[in-house]
């Protein structure tokens, strides 16, 4: 009786896949229903994702999803797709985009392979390189001269997780602190709690860009190692991510994503005016030549 | 299940859960006498004692617990002379320290209420016979007046005594890897949310029924016969 069940649910399967190949499933269909692309943004990821004057969202991967948005429009061949914004936090993220409250995380989410596990990540549109930043006076140059010192890094970042073997493997004998955000993790080296952040060094360099006093800090040369990062996606939804994925590697190879990447890591950004100087790493120039969602960071090397 | 730091994410959930009672433990403790001290002084008969008590509760109950936290930890140290300044950022467990006294002098608010409160609730009657007995003020606290309020306090010192255990939480803000703190932790490097905060959930739902427990059995077990809150069962 089983086997029947089983051989009547098999034949179900396959004739609705053979009709309904054509149609349209789970995210599209629902953006051609709905008109509607729900994004979800964090509020303060300089130059990713953050508010303006306005309280709208604005950055970098924001303008990305913008072109996102466009691309789905025309492939759905609609006359209008609205963008609705939703403020995330990297705790309601998951979530969210799991209970289809949002279809894109428009940040810059870390792609590891453990993630994987749970969500699908678009195209790498950044590479973070792990870096240590301390205050000048200090004279840390690099790991090494962290030698026992305290040494601060976000609580579930892969930064920690890295400084921690790190310390372990090369017995340097620092105490490491965890901080809940990034900007907490630069206020202990500010108030001198702790000697160096270990973070990406874009997160570093907008932190420190906006500071009080800029000229007060420096960022090590040392490259810890590297983290891709993208748009979080549901997983499974393979028609979805292959349309993103589409009109994130056209972006990525017409070279269109140039005059982009300037607008936010070359030049003035909103609100004061900052400009980061944080021009495109070879590894970045690759992963736009050839566009991949790899969580390995060897990919990238 | 293993992370790159030490074994697995359940030891480092177990072990979240040690710096979460240890915290709170403490914190308590301190809460505890803290909270009796300026309990008393708010049933003194001197009334500058009574104002400075009273602004100490208004104090620390009406500051949020997490500006409380946040000010132990970043404001204190640049307010007090360079050194010692320098030598609290240097702790080597600063945010555990830092946690313990934070929440303990909030706990403590509220547990000068309570005990002020119980101390109010035993009849006028027992301090005038106290006193007509010939015995001093501190003696008639001591002999009379606190052993019947500790024992009409105890409901709801432990209902005090539960929040502290959840309002240690509040200390992952300072970076202390308590049980949310380990759990937040391991949602950011897995993406799984659901698991990691409901292994949490049990953890704390597990430690307040032990404490509910536990002072029930301490009510009880010191219950003066015939006298406030004897339970029938």
């Amino acid at each position: 009786m089983p086997y029947i069940l089983g051989l009547l649910v098999l034949c179900a399967t396959i004739a609705s896949g053979g009709v309904y190949a054509e149609e349209l499933t789970g995210t599209l269909k629902k953006l051609k229903e709905t008109k509607v692309l729900t994004i979800g943004a964090p509020d303060a990821n300089v130059p990713f994702a953050y508010l303006d004057d306005k309280e709208e969202h604005i950055g970098y991967s924001i303008d990305l999803c913008h072109k996102i948005a466009e691309a789905l429009r025309i492939k759905l061949g609609l006359d209008k797709l609205d963008i609705h914004t939703r403020s995330v936090t990297s705790a309601t993220r998951i979530p969210l985009i799991q209970n289809g409250s949002i279809d894109i995380d428009c940040d810059s989410a870390t792609n590891t392979l453990k993630r994987q596990e749970q969500v699908s990540f678009a195209p790498t549109d950044f590479i973070a390189t792990a870096r240590l930043v301390a205050k000048k006076s200090s004279n840390i140059n690099g790991l090494s001269d962290l030698k026992g010192k305290r040494v601060v890094s976000t609580n579930g970042s892969a930064n920690l997780e890295q400084i921690i073997s790190l310390n372990r493997e090369q017995n340097l004998g620092m105490t490491i602190m965890t901080a809940k955000d990034h900007a907490e993790g630069f206020l202990m080296v500010a108030t001198d709690r702790a000697a160096a952040f270990a973070m990406d060094d874009i997160l570093v360099a907008a932190l420190i860009a906006n500071s009080k006093n800029p000229s007060e800090y420096a960022i090590t040369t040392e490259s810890m190692s590297i983290y891709p990062s993208g748009f979080i996606l549901r997983k499974n939804d393979t028609a979805f991510k292959k349309a993103v994925d589409e009109a994130l590697s056209a972006i990525y190879t017409s070279g269109e994503i140039n005059a982009i990447y300037a607008k936010w890591f070359t030049s003035p950004i909103p609100p004061k005016g900052i400009n980061l100087n944080f021009p495109m790493t070879e590894q970045l120039k690759k992963a736009f030549a050839h566009p991949t969602d790899s969580g390995n960071p060897d990919d990238y090397r | 299940m293993a992370p790159d730091g030490q074994g697995t994410y359940l030891d480092g959930l177990i072990a979240g859960l040690g710096w979460t009672l240890a915290t709170a433990l403490l914190a308590w403790a301190l809460a505890l006498v803290l909270g009796i001290v300026v309990g008393i002084t708010l049933t003194t008969s001197r009334r500058w004692l009574r104002r400075f008590a009273g602004a100490y509760v208004e104090l620390f109950r009406n500051i949020p617990l997490l500006v409380q936290m946040f000010l132990w930890y970043f404001v204190l140290p640049e307010l007090v002379p360079a050194d010692i300044g320098h030598w609290l950022k240097s702790l080597s467990n600063a945010p555990f320290v830092t946690a313990v006294v934070a929440l303990g002098f909030y706990a403590s608010a509220s547990v000068a209420v309570q005990i002020a409160a119980a101390i109010g609730a035993v009849s006028l009657g027992q301090r005038h016979a106290a006193l007509s007995l010939g015995l001093t003020i501190p003696q008639a606290y001591r002999h009379v007046l606190l052993p019947v309020a500790f024992r009409i306090a105890i409901p709801s010192l432990s209902n005090d005594f539960t929040s502290t255990i959840k309002n240690s939480s509040v200390a992952l803000t300072i970076g202390l890897m308590e049980l949310t703190a380990r759990a937040r932790a391991m949602q950011e490097f897995t993406f799984y949310v659901f698991e990691p905060y409901a292994v949490a959930t049990l953890g704390y739902v597990g430690v307040n029924l032990i404490v509910v427990n536990l002072m029930r059995a301490l009510e009880r077990r010191v219950a003066i016969p015939g006298f406030i809150s004897s339970r029938k069962d």
